[in-house]
């Protein structure tokens, strides 16, 4: 006779499950409004989606720290409250990015902003639970929404992109099924902080190891798809170039630091654990990755493509972090992605306010250098601003990337890797020269072609959007303090 | 006012900020004026000094990221007072004689942020605030080479911000390191300069980071062998980014050594004192005899510059009152020298589009007031008594004699090197007859350029007769900074090269 199940309510700790099922709620409001009445322009759901989403970063707030939930599969602590806040602030900055002026295929469904919000649900899942299995669902509904996105924005490489994304996706998927499955059979747990205990009892065994071996690999390589590491970088530039330039940005930060998150739970657990060979794959890798796309990103010719490149090189660099495992160390990854965001989020918007429906300049690409040739001259504010933001992210002081530079490579040096923080110096400065190369077209160079319509896509939301960006790159060094001390409460907090 | 720095910092960059408002047509004149009172506030500055005091005055403390140990702390004592003057002044003097004709509103605005910059590196006292505008004044350069210079300009604006940007980077980590250490000696972070002073470092430390912050000064300098973006940038960029690249912003690594690597590391400078002072040597006479082979004015000029800022290394590895203090004065000599050097070729180019000597001959028959100012200023540059070029290539030599009579014989040389090479261009432009018919009717120096020239002319000639009321604050300020090195360096050899003056010893003042 099988006995009845009783779960008490009170254990469900319901409240833990909140941001996310507000997130799900709000898409299903807007897939039945559309039901409802199909003509409603699209700022409306633009205006909602935001609404959502910052009810949703208010019931993040009040989650208290280092808290279990729902059969103990949600996992409320410190980093999981943070990245979670930032991965709705970040959704909120890009969001009224839809705003503009000309009208472009995805936005006139609803069903766009629908799959935003479960796929922001599924970013929320996957950073704040520790079982492998929830992991894994978040990863999944979150990718598979973004695969729709990107593939929504109605041009043949937006296509190719999503199928790009979607294939490597897939293939990053089972990898990662395949580490989970071999960390199952090694301790019969998916929990990591069981795994850990189990683990640490019986690391000395050499099939134990042997083991560890296999699951951190093929893990590593799911995460590395993920974060767009070296050798498994590829991908990224096509499916940045093929996406619109607000998902592009988008996607070089919020399933990043979802996926870092995930990685600081798997990883930081085996370097806590003592195997020493993670942490010295994990340098590698960053290093590599910092460089390679670094002198991948000095030939391109397009903007979005070297932003693209560049964005690989950011990942690398905040990878590098990881390997420290110290609270530290931990800190300067959510404080450099906070701080990324905003530079990040000015300069795509830059590219999506230029973008036009026919490539005017070049048959192969959509944001040519030439395209910003002598901008200087034709919208002097413009060309000022997109100069911030290139330098802010050469990391020049006093604009934001720089703090966030600077803040690494110092939990790198008293983590005793100077030289890391000297690769990652000497990488900043061969960064120097792409971001220059943009600057150079747009000041020392005069405009290609008679045309003033650079700014084809420019609407007051938007303008909104480039101005807080702006003011937010440059008055870092006015709240990099609060941001820093907060950060570094929530990580020690939960014991990184 | 004791907040008096901050108002010079931010007043450039705020009348900046305005200027975009400004009308194209009054830009020169708006960027003029407020540099002159630019020029006013920082003689407010010097007037407001206590000379006897040889300690940071005017010192402005706010905690901006206490949790990493990042300040806004602003302070100025004898050394960098007098750069700071020489840059307000040399700014204002470069815009009175400024002849772009395009873009003027542009130039007038990025020359206000670049003063920011400028004013702000010299009175910056923590080692963040010092990075930030040390990095930050690389934009505007970039911007005036690139924008306005000649056919290369933008391969030689490139190159000078990649060179310096990564010489810095290098000098950060080095910075962090310092940081890291000061934090657990002390359990406090902080990047304030006066606390690291504080720091007693083991010597093979001292090595490594006394590398690390060489990289970031040496390429500013330049040194040899470092030194291959200057003739580039100074080549391609206007006269105004000439000027201000030769008298400011060159002085910013000098200035760096004497404010970082001689106190923080006092026994690996001692150390160092050999490897730099040949390389000192190497880049005065070889650039010297590669100013020689120059076809081209300014590039001579250019060259000549390289080879003077060697003369400043040297004295400020002498380690003793004479060779640093000396060093800081040549700083200033060699900023307003090789300035107006600078403005008279860009006067020169305005009328005949060439700096080749070869198109010159006889200048000083067509353009007497011309030759008479460009004479003096290259006396002084290569350093005849009476000018101000003498006093501090002087004291400089006299100080690195204690440590080492062979090599300041050699470096003695760039006195006759110098005379050699200035000599001959100015034999070959101002002397002889008239050869080229266009140069017949060239016009002699406009008001203009002729008041933008005298203050420059009467400066040269007062500190070459009576230097001392700039000497004495510098030396106070060298003083201490030498006191306090000998009580702070562990080996016996550094305790033995870092010469205390006598006076300080007997009135047993102490820092």
């Amino acid at each position: 006779m099988l006995e009845p199940i009783k779960v008490s309510l009170e254990s469900l700790n319901l409240i833990t499950l909140a941001p996310m099922l507000l997130a799900i709620a709000g898409g299903l409001v807007i897939l039945i409004l559309d039901l409802v009445n199909d003509k409603l322009h699209k700022s409306l759901y633009v205006m909602l989606t935001i609404l959502i989403l910052i009810v949703d970063f208010g019931a993040t707030v009040g989650l208290s720290v280092n808290e279990r939930g729902f059969f103990d599969v949600m996992l409320i602590d410190g980093i999981s409250i943070i990245s979670q806040l930032l991965i709705i602030v970040a959704s909120i900055l890009f969001t009224p990015l839809a705003l503009t002026s000309k009208r472009f295929h995805e936005y006139s469904y609803p069903e766009f902003f629908a799959l935003f919000l479960f796929m922001v649900a599924g970013f929320q899942f996957m950073v704040a639970s520790d079982n492998l299995i929830l992991i894994f669902v978040g990863l999944e509904t979150a990718s598979l929404s973004l695969y729709t996105l990107i593939a929504l924005h109605n041009r043949s490489n937006s296509y190719e992109a999503a199928v790009k994304y979607f294939t490597m996706g897939a293939l990053a998927a089972g990898f990662f099924a395949m580490g989970s499955a071999v960390v199952y059979a090694l301790t019969g747990s998916i929990e990591l902080y069981q795994v850990a205990q189990i683990l640490s009892v019986r690391l000395h065994e050499t099939e134990i190891m042997m083991a560890v071996f296999g699951s951190s690999v093929l893990l590593m390589v799911a995460m590395a798809f993920k974060l767009s590491l070296f050798p498994f970088h590829t991908w990224a530039p096509d499916v940045y170039e093929g996406a619109s330039a607000p998902l592009a940005g988008y996607m070089a930060i919020v399933p990043k630091i979802a996926a870092l998150v995930v990685s600081i739970r798997i990883f930081g657990m085996y370097i806590d654990l003592g195997v020493e060979w993670v942490r010295v794959m994990i340098l590698v890798l960053a290093v590599v990755t910092m460089t390679i796309a670094n002198l991948m990103a000095l030939v391109q010719e397009d903007v979005k493509r070297m932003l693209a490149y560049s964005s690989i090189s950011h990942a690398g660099f905040i990878m590098a972090a990881l390997a420290l495992d110290t609270t530290e160390g931990t800190t300067s990854i959510f404080l450099y992605y906070a701080l990324f965001m905003f530079t990040n989020l000015g300069a795509f918007a830059m590219l999506w306010i230029s973008r036009h429906k026919v490539r005017y300049f070049n048959a192969r690409y959509d944001h040519p250098y030439e395209k910003f040739a002598g901008l200087i001259h034709i919208m002097p504010m413009g060309a000022v601003i997109m100069a911030l933001f290139m330098l802010s992210l050469a990391g020049v002081p006093p604009f934001s990337v720089f703090w966030g530079k600077i803040y690494v490579m110092q939990a790198a040096v008293n983590a005793g890797f100077v030289w890391l923080a000297i690769v990652m110096g000497l990488n900043s400065a061969i960064s120097a020269y792409y971001y220059l190369k943009l600057i150079v077209y747009m000041f020392l160079k005069e405009p290609v072609k008679n045309t003033d319509t650079v700014y084809y896509n420019l609407s007051k939301p938007l303008m909104a959007v480039i101005g807080f960006a702006t003011v937010a790159t440059i008055t870092a060094i006015f709240y990099v303090q609060p941001l820093v001390s907060y950060l570094y409460y929530m990580i020690s907090a939960s014991g990184y | 006012m004791d907040n008096i720095l901050s108002v010079l910092v931010f007043f450039p960059a705020i009348a900046g900020l305005l200027g975009f408002v400004v009308d194209k047509e009054s830009a020169r004149s708006y960027g003029i004026t407020v540099a002159a009172i630019e020029f006013l506030l920082s003689l407010w500055l010097w007037l407001s000094f206590d000379t006897a005091n040889p300690g940071m005055q005017f010192v402005e403390m706010i905690p901006l990221i206490p949790d990493v140990g990042v300040n806004y702390y602003l302070g100025v004592d004898g050394i960098s007072l007098f750069i700071i003057i020489m840059a307000t002044l040399m700014t204002l003097i470069g815009m009175m004689s400024m002849s772009i004709k395009t873009n003027v509103k542009n130039m007038i605005i990025t020359l206000l942020f670049l003063e920011m910059t400028m004013i702000g590196v010299f009175v910056a006292l923590d080692a963040i605030i010092f990075y930030l505008f040390w990095e930050l004044s690389l934009v505007p350069m970039l911007y005036i080479i690139g924008a306005w210079g000649g056919p290369l300009r933008v391969y030689a604006s490139v190159k000078f911000f990649l060179y310096t940007f990564m010489g810095s980077l290098v000098m950060l980590v080095g910075m962090l390191f310092v940081a890291y250490v000061y934090h657990s000696l002390t359990g406090v972070w902080s990047f304030a300069i006066t606390d690291w002073y504080a720091l007693v470092l083991p010597v093979n430390y001292q090595l490594w980071l006394f590398a690390a912050f060489f990289l970031g000064f040496a390429i500013k300098v330049p040194m040899f062998p470092f030194h291959t973006w200057l003739p580039y940038a100074h080549g391609q960029a206007p006269t105004i980014g000439s000027v201000i690249l030769a008298a400011v912003l060159l002085k910013m690594g000098t200035y760096g050594f004497v404010r970082f690597s001689l106190p923080m590391f006092p026994d690996a400078s001692v150390l160092m004192i050999t490897p730099i002072a040949v390389l000192s040597i190497i880049m005065i006479i070889y650039t010297a005899m590669v100013a020689y082979a120059q076809k081209d004015i300014k590039q001579v000029i250019a060259y000549s510059s390289v080879s003077h800022m060697g003369i400043i290394m040297i004295g400020v590895f002498a380690m003793n009152s004479e060779g640093i203090g000396g060093s800081v004065f040549q700083m200033l000599s060699h900023g307003i020298v090789s300035g107006a050097l600078f403005m008279l070729v860009g006067m020169i180019y305005d009328r005949r589009h060439t700096k080749l000597m070869s198109e010159f001959g006889g200048l000083a028959s067509v353009m007497p007031k011309f030759a008479v100012i460009f004479g003096i200023m290259l006396m002084a540059s290569v350093g005849l008594p009476l000018t101000i070029g003498f006093v501090g290539e002087f004291l400089v030599l006299l100080g690195f004699y204690e440590i080492s009579p062979v090599m300041t014989v050699l470096a003695g040389t760039s006195i006759i090197l110098g005379a050699v090479y200035m000599l001959s261009v100015f034999k070959k432009s101002f002397f002889g007859p008239v050869t080229k018919e266009e140069n017949r009717t060239l016009k002699d120096l406009t008001s203009k350029e002729t008041w933008s020239l005298v203050p420059l002319v009467a400066i040269v000639i007062w500190l070459g007769v009576y230097p001392k009321p700039i000497l004495d604050p510098i030396n106070n300020s060298v003083n201490a900074m030498l006191v306090f090195m000998d009580e702070k360096a562990i080996t016996a050899e550094a305790k033995d090269i870092i010469k205390v003056p006598q006076s300080v010893i007997k009135t047993g003042e102490v820092k």
